[in-house]
């Protein structure tokens, strides 16, 4: 079957790539979007040569929510509750993305405490994105034991996530001018707790696939992409950064107290799946160190949200005895704020790359527009460089090396 | 005006429609005819070679109705800026960036389908998110947040 006959019935993916699929001894083959190393819903349309990859096309768009549209009608508060569930491995990372945007159009003052608290709950959010990652990748190239391990520690950082905001997968819980609620009691030393034992395994995970002939066998030299491939095509985060381009928005293009941190950003110039995960593997390390960092620096009582009246509402305590403070708690749960019109790109290095939020504010209590650029879409959209001439089997290690998370696809 | 408005004016005329500070960012207009050379020169002259993102707002009562924004970063000197054209309704087109950043095929894709606007030169331009037989452009202004007349889902 002609696969020109499959886009002209179907639609939804490019032609515009690589590789010629005219020859009609090709086999088209669909992959998705209910496969298990799809992670998530992605359809993938193979055109095969045998075993060879001629192209690869993804299909996006199954888990499409109208998330964008949806911020459009919801306060600016109402709102943080979506990005939760656009990447669902790192919702912390997507909540501090909107509240530093939204703060940005304010122009609101953050405690420094309160930055610090979030690139602690950032960084474990990293770790516990890059641990589904690294056990799903495992899983993929059949390293079943690395799954288990994996999902245990993560779920070890989910119930962390639990302690400090009552859920473990959307938190909600860094929201506009500062944090859902102070950290609770005992919180600091159950994330100590947890990083003690952190580099234990770590060092397994080395150990079973660093130097594992099996695993080198499947990853090196598989999915390789070119520096310029990565700059044309927008891949940021570990993916660009194995490509050999050195950038990383916690370093370069600072925000909350990053500028504090002592951490290194690894570069590798390989470009193939195993330089991807080596640069993931290394940046866990590096998330260790920054969690460390933090501790030092959280004091264990200080403001957890901004003092600013107009963002945030007044302590429970303060309306029972001041008019005013009524009037503020009044006029933000029913109308909210409003920002002055204008617009504001704010981006982030998320697990995954630069997520990036783009609000424009007309005035009003709610978003004209909220526009979420994610790193994800363009690690999809840079597949068919990635298939190209690699094996039908190779085809899911490279879907895990890249990281995307479907959900931050389609939004 | 700053050092890259001035030398933005200098080199497309009329084309260069003006720039703005704002928060601490910078946005510059281009004519819709110069979108794609703008993007070039800022990307080859002065460094903002990548492009982090590409988008549109619709003002529904604006004339011209849309604006098609894109921005662009610069490694080396960690900054970015945000070009900026404007798009009416009755003529939704705009030459495409594809030529110069293959990234921004997709991006495109979704402007075409979330507005209804249409790229010149865009090599594949068919729906990205929604099916293709999907009918409206849900991110207009003008489109219910409730879905379509017929939807089951209302």
């Amino acid at each position: 079957m002609n696969v020109d006959e499959i886009t002209s019935e179907q639609g939804g993916f490019s032609t515009a790539a690589l590789g010629d699929t005219s020859d009609p001894s090709y086999t088209v083959m669909n992959m998705g979007p209910q496969h298990p190393s799809t992670h998530g819903v992605l359809r993938l349309v193979l055109t095969l040569d045998g075993e060879r990859v001629v192209r690869g096309e993804p299909d996006v768009g199954f888990l499409h929510t109208g998330i964008e549209k949806q911020a459009e009608v919801k306060t600016y508060q109402q709102a943080l509750t979506l990005t939760d569930r656009m990447d669902y491995l790192s919702p912390l990372n997507n909540n501090l993305g909107y509240a530093l945007a939204v703060e940005k159009l304010l122009g609101a003052e953050i405690p420094e405490r309160v930055s610090h608290i979030r690139v602690l709950l950032c960084e474990l959010s990293r770790l516990a994105s890059h641990l589904v990652w690294l056990g799903t990748g495992g899983l993929d190239a059949g390293a079943m034991s690395m799954f288990l391990y994996c999902f245990q520690e993560r779920e070890k950082i989910l119930d962390l996530f639990e302690m400090m905001s009552g859920v473990r997968m959307m938190t909600s819980y860094i929201t506009v001018g500062g944090l859902m609620a102070d950290i609770p009691e005992g919180f600091l030393d159950q994330v100590k707790r947890y990083l003690d034992g952190f580099p234990k395994e770590l060092e397994m995970y080395h150990g079973l696939l660093t130097g594992n002939s099996i695993w080198l066998e499947r990853t090196k030299g598989i999915g390789h992409l070119t520096r310029q491939a990565a700059i044309d095509y927008g891949c940021t985060g570990a993916v660009a950064r194995a490509s050999g381009i050195d950038w990383d928005i916690r370093r370069d293009m600072p925000y909350c107290s990053y500028p504090d941190y002592e951490f290194k950003v690894p570069v590798l110039q390989e470009g193939d799946s195993y330089a991807r995960y080596l640069v993931r593997r290394e940046e866990m390390e590096q998330s260790y160190r920054i969690c460390r960092q933090a501790l030092e620096k959280i004091t264990a009582a200080g403001p957890y949200r901004t003092s600013n009246r107009k963002i945030v509402p007044p302590p429970k305590w303060e309306i029972s005895v001041s008019m005013e403070a009524l009037i503020h708690h009044f006029k933000l749960f029913t109308e909210g704020f409003s920002p002055r019109p204008g617009e504001v790109y704010q981006r982030i290095e998320s697990p995954r790359g630069e997520l990036g939020f783009h609000m424009v504010s007309d005035g009003s209590n709610k978003p004209y527009r909220m526009r979420v650029r994610t790193p994800s879409l363009s690690h999809v959209q840079v597949l068919p460089v990635l298939l190209k001439d690699c094996l039908l089997a190779d085809v899911v290690v490279v879907l895990a090396s890249v990281d995307f998370v479907l959900g931050d696809v389609d939004r | 005006m700053s050092e890259l408005g001035k030398k933005l004016a200098e080199k497309f005329g009329e084309h260069y429609l003006g720039q703005r500070e704002d928060r601490g960012e910078s946005t510059y207009w281009v004519d819709r005819s110069a979108w794609v050379e703008a993007a070039r020169y800022l990307s080859v002259e002065h460094g903002f070679s990548f492009l982090s993102d590409l988008t549109a707002v619709d003002y529904l009562d604006r004339k011209p109705r849309f604006d098609l924004s894109a921005v662009l970063l610069n490694w080396q000197t960690k900054s970015d800026v945000r070009l900026k054209t404007l798009v009416p309704e009755d003529d939704a087109r705009v030459d495409s960036l594809t030529r110069v950043w293959s990234g921004a095929d997709w991006h495109e894709r979704e402007v075409y389908d979330m507005f209804g606007l249409e790229f010149n030169g865009h090599p594949n331009l068919v729906r990205l998110l929604l099916p293709p037989d999907y009918t409206g452009h849900p991110l207009r202004k003008d489109y219910p947040v409730t879905g379509p007349a017929d939807s089951p889902y209302r």
